[in-house]
């Protein structure tokens, strides 16, 4: 009995190991496939921050990460998703939770979202899987 | 008639999502709160900074210079602090576009990152900031910078170091802020002024620091610094699109540079 319960104990480390190895493997990709998108912003003389958040989202759902911006520079707010998307959004608002008017990119699994801020201060963006399967997402900005 | 109701519901409800994908609808409080907050990409970096406050007109950054700092602290945290400022030095230097102390400050940050025993990736950093440093690489030594940054604090958090990755942050953003309020003293101006309004930053930054393990949240001077947060937050706080006045900026860079001479310069015994 004991002997069966190690194996079964094995079996879904192992399973729980795979899954792991496959979600850093999609994260990756949505990581690479962002890298891509950003590189017309790095021509138009924007930088790449050197930092991302990656995360699952499920279909309809949003994740929304926290950003400090600075009145007077541009932003470029960039996500990506692997094929298991067919379509997600870039959202940007306000430290009051109001929606900011921006400059859009969509092309199905990878989006962007332009804005200028006139106030300082902290900003969200809010990240979003219209349609599609739950997947990694990946997000990066950039800003002149 | 069927149909047309059809017709008419399936246009409304197009009608609807168009205008929910033009203007989405206001987040709650509550929903705010529970955003996810990261080291990696809530904080601003020091160039992030720097790039917003130099739009209305360059200002003099080699006159923002320090002179070099100990390269002979023994406390990590008190390392971790200096390192960070150590990294906006870095950034100013670029700004300034001055090889010579690009190359000075990039051997000071090795030393320190060395004597935090951080990973040899970091280490060949060193050479890179050199090399983009004689050929005036500009853009790129600012994208050295930030790397090595970053290769810093996932050395810390492999090395079971994480709660030092805060600290690099933190001197990385006093320094930064100490640097543009001493320049908007000299020559005020609103537009450049508005960049010192980050209340968010220094509230995310004092909550990660009370997360941190007791024994280094109470050393001295991780200490001191910490309780000296809520002062600058409030210092920090000002309604959105407003520009702080001259006496305000005077306040804030009293503050911060308080805090960098107590980093700086702080006797710890560990």
């Amino acid at each position: 009995m004991k002997r069966r319960v190690a194996i079964l104990f094995g079996l879904m480390l192992f399973a729980a190991g795979a899954l792991l190895r496959a979600q850093t493997d999609e994260e990756v990709e949505a990581h690479k496939l962002v890298l891509d998108l950003t590189g017309a912003f790095s021509n138009d003389g924007f930088k790449l921050r050197d930092g991302h958040w990656t995360g699952t989202i499920k279909p309809q759902e949003h994740a929304l990460i926290a950003v400090n911006l600075f009145a007077g520079n541009q932003y470029w707010f960039s996500a990506a998703a692997n094929s298991k998307a067919k379509k997600i959004s870039v959202e940007v608002y306000d430290e009051g939770g109001k929606p900011m008017v921006t400059e859009t990119y969509n092309s199905g699994d990878k989006a962007s979202a332009g804005f200028s801020p006139t106030s300082s201060g902290q900003y969200f963006v809010s990240l979003g899987l219209l349609e599609g399967e739950p997947t990694s997402f990946c997000l990066v900005y950039s800003y002149k | 008639m069927i149909f047309r109701v059809r017709f008419t519901a399936i246009a409304f409800l197009m009608g609807t999502t168009v205008a929910f994908a033009a203007e989405p609808a206001s987040l709650p409080a509550e929903q705010l709160g529970k955003a996810i907050r990261t080291d990696s990409l809530t904080i601003p970096t020091p160039g992030e900074l720097f790039a917003a406050f130099e739009k209305p007109g360059k200002p003099d950054w080699a006159g923002q210079y320090r002179t070099p700092i100990p390269m002979t602290y023994r406390n990590r945290g008190q390392i971790a602090l200096n390192l960070g400022g150590l990294i906006a030095d870095g950034f100013i230097a670029v700004e300034a576009q001055d090889s010579q102390q690009v190359k000075n400050i990039g051997t000071d940050i090795i030393k320190l990152a060395k004597a935090l025993g951080v990973s040899e990736n970091v280490l060949s950093r060193g050479n890179s900031i050199n090399e983009f440093a004689e050929n005036s690489e500009w853009d790129a030594l600012q994208e050295e910078l930030e790397a090595t940054q970053n290769e810093v604090k996932t050395s810390m958090q492999s090395h079971s170091d994480q709660d030092l990755v805060i600290l690099v942050s933190l001197g990385g953003w006093i320094r930064g802020t100490q640097v543009v309020s001493a320049s908007i003293i000299k020559n005020y101006d609103e537009r450049s002024a508005k960049v010192l309004r980050q209340p968010a930053v220094v509230n995310f930054i004092h909550a990660k620091m009370n997360e941190i393990a007791a024994e280094l949240r109470n050393e001295p001077l991780v200490k001191a610094v910490n309780n000296q947060l809520s002062a600058v937050e409030k210092l920090v706080t000002f309604q959105p699109g407003k520009a702080p006045t001259l006496d305000e900026v005077r306040k804030i860079n009293q503050a911060v540079t308080k805090l960098m001479e107590d980093i700086q310069n702080k006797t710890e015994t560990k």
